[in-house]
């Protein structure tokens, strides 16, 4: 008895020294900076000298700040049009691909490729797929007598081709994640639904899409929290431009904290970030859960 | 919708080559878009630069050259970019691995009264963004007590900025390293533990010896996630690094695409550089990348 009281402290100061870096760690770079952006947005530091507390002054000044909420607009219309497009694509190339077929192996690889390539590299190399001139796009568009825009220097295209590029990025683990999840749906359903005649939109509408739902919640809910914290594609391809087209708050926050050194005011902004992301993450999940009572 | 006949077999006959061959097509077109930025950047990165700018396009090129490669070296020093994305990549690797399996064991394994407390407390700091704790986390950085020229109270110098172990000490043992490893101990029976307690094995023994080994597949994928992540991170690295000799590659592809604006060869020639090392590791693994997402799609 005080044997194996003897041993289970012994237990649980060894299970203290085990996770003792990890906590450390965790401590000094993740809670104590949430705590101190939270002070740090009620005072006006700029690095080099002041650190005054200035109340509510850096959020009332985010009211009035117009390219601030130009950055949100920007960022939110480019989360509306990605997120749903994303994971539409990578379902549908999902579907397509969960068969058993030869030559699928090489088709799901082929998708996957652009994934491996990183924010910066994928967007050098479209830097160079948009070109005016001399691009792979325009190219393409002139086989078919199209002359296709300045994407990324107009304010028109700007945005569009930043969602082209991410998507091209983002498809592919999305795919992998919506096949682990079709491997999961029981055959059962499937032939059971076919006895009853179902045909193969009803099989997709009530068995496939329902099965799926926790899948797509999680896709969602990653690509709503990556979405509007957009930042490397923006920053390599535009620089932000044309006139702001493309700048989102963390590139506004980046420039505000770390080039002109405004961290405190920079701070408030990162809150409202934060802020956006929730409300969209809660907005998703609602949206997820209001569907279980229809199907 | 050809794509729903996913749910179901094919009826025998002619109908089922028509619906082969629309895969095929189907599966062959959106592949090729997929892919073919890709290639065209290759074949650009080999091409003369008078055939880069032609137009209408010039698919493959009169003859191989390697100038762009030597330009993207000579312009930028690219090779040290490199090796210091390498090294960064790699110490985030190590550190991930042994912390985040350390604290996940523990986790998973071993009774203490803060387990679920602190736990819980990792989970929901996953869920915080990057973007709020940037600005502070550079705070922490220059103001740690002793580094880089500060006294006690943690300033006189810069503390950790510009040293590459700002990069490497706030990703050491990331929340989702020990989140991820503690699922993977969970799945372990416990009685080896027992045995081994009864044989006289020390805690850390039986985590080294007896548990770690089991988790090699776990100890792969979290490696790739970790490896990848880190090569490819940007935001932060120029951020804390000013030292054009400490620049990650990322910083330098960066640079000089936005300073080399017409030279596309090189250009290419780099971004595919930045992305050999995790092609290499994906050809060579590619069984753990598919688990490893595979694995987040499951536990969501």
């Amino acid at each position: 008895m005080i044997r194996s009281r003897k041993l289970h402290a012994h237990q649980a100061r060894m299970a203290y020294l085990f996770i003792s870096p990890a906590i450390l760690l965790f401590s000094v770079f993740t809670v104590v900076p949430v705590f101190m952006a939270f002070y740090l947005s009620f005072t006006n530091y700029d690095v080099l000298s002041r650190m005054d507390w200035v109340g509510l002054s850096n959020y009332r000044k985010l009211y009035t700040d117009t390219l601030l909420w130009q950055t949100f607009r920007n960022v939110l219309f480019y989360t509306v049009i990605f997120v749903p497009l994303n994971i539409l694509t990578s379902l549908l190339i999902a579907l397509l691909l969960n068969k058993a077929i030869r030559g699928v192996k090489v088709f799901r690889t082929l998708n996957y490729l652009p994934t491996l390539t990183s924010a910066v590299a994928a967007a050098t190399v479209w830097l160079w797929v948009l070109h005016p001139e001399f691009g792979l796009l325009n190219g393409f568009l002139s086989y078919f007598g199209v002359t296709g825009p300045a994407w990324l220097s107009e304010t028109r295209t700007a945005m569009a081709s930043v969602i082209m590029v991410t998507l091209w990025q983002a498809v592919g683990s999305n795919m992998v994640i919506y096949l682990a999840g079709l491997q999961g749906v029981p055959d059962y359903l499937y032939e059971s639904a076919k006895l009853d005649g179902a045909n193969a939109v009803q099989r997709f509408r009530y068995i496939t899409w329902p099965q799926l739902r926790p899948t797509t919640f999680l896709v969602s809910t990653m690509s709503i929290i990556g979405a509007l914290q957009l930042f490397d594609q923006a920053f390599v391809l535009t620089q932000g431009g044309p006139a702001n087209a493309t700048k989102t708050p963390v590139y506004l926050i980046y420039q505000q904290g770390f080039n002109q050194l405004q961290m405190g005011y920079a701070s408030a902004q990162a809150f409202v970030l934060a802020l956006a992301i929730l409300i969209f993450s809660l907005i998703n999940m609602r949206l997820s859960k209001a569907e279980e009572p229809i199907v | 919708m050809k794509t729903t006949s996913a749910a179901g077999g094919y009826s025998p006959g002619a109908g089922r080559a028509l619906r082969l061959t629309v895969f095929y097509v189907t599966a062959t077109t959106v592949s090729l878009v997929m892919f073919l930025p890709f290639l065209w950047s290759v074949l650009t990165s080999f091409k003369p630069d008078n055939e880069i700018f032609a137009f209408p396009i010039r698919w493959l090129p009169s003859h191989f050259t390697l100038d762009h490669y030597r330009d993207a070296f000579t312009t930028v020093p690219f090779l040290r970019y490199f090796g210091n994305s390498f090294y960064l990549a790699i110490m985030g690797v190590l550190s991930n691995l042994f912390l985040g399996s350390l604290a996940g064991y523990a986790f998973a394994k071993l009774t203490f009264r803060l387990n679920k407390p602190l736990f819980r407390v990792l989970l929901m700091a996953m869920m915080i963004p990057g973007v709020v704790t940037m600005i502070p986390s550079f705070y922490v950085l220059m103001h740690l007590p002793f580094v880089g020229g500060n006294d006690w109270t943690g300033s006189g110098g810069h503390g950790l900025l510009n040293s590459f172990w700002a990069i490497i000490l706030p990703g050491a043992a990331g929340s989702f390293a020990v989140f991820f490893m503690r699922q993977f101990f969970l799945t372990l029976p416990s009685d080896m533990m027992e045995v081994a307690r009864i044989e006289g094995a020390g805690e850390f023994r039986i985590f080294w010896q007896i548990y770690l080994p089991l988790t090699k597949p776990a100890l792969a994928t979290l490696g790739i996630f970790t490896f990848q992540a880190g090569w490819n991170s940007f935001l932060w690295p120029m951020i804390v690094l000013n030292d054009p000799l400490k620049h990650t590659i990322q910083m330098g592809l960066q640079a000089f695409s936005y300073n080399h604006q017409t030279d596309f060869g090189p250009m290419m020639a780099g971004a595919l550089v930045a992305t050999l090392p995790i092609l290499v590791l994906f050809i060579l693994l590619q069984k753990y990348f598919v688990q490893g997402i595979a694995f987040s799609g499951v536990k969501g």
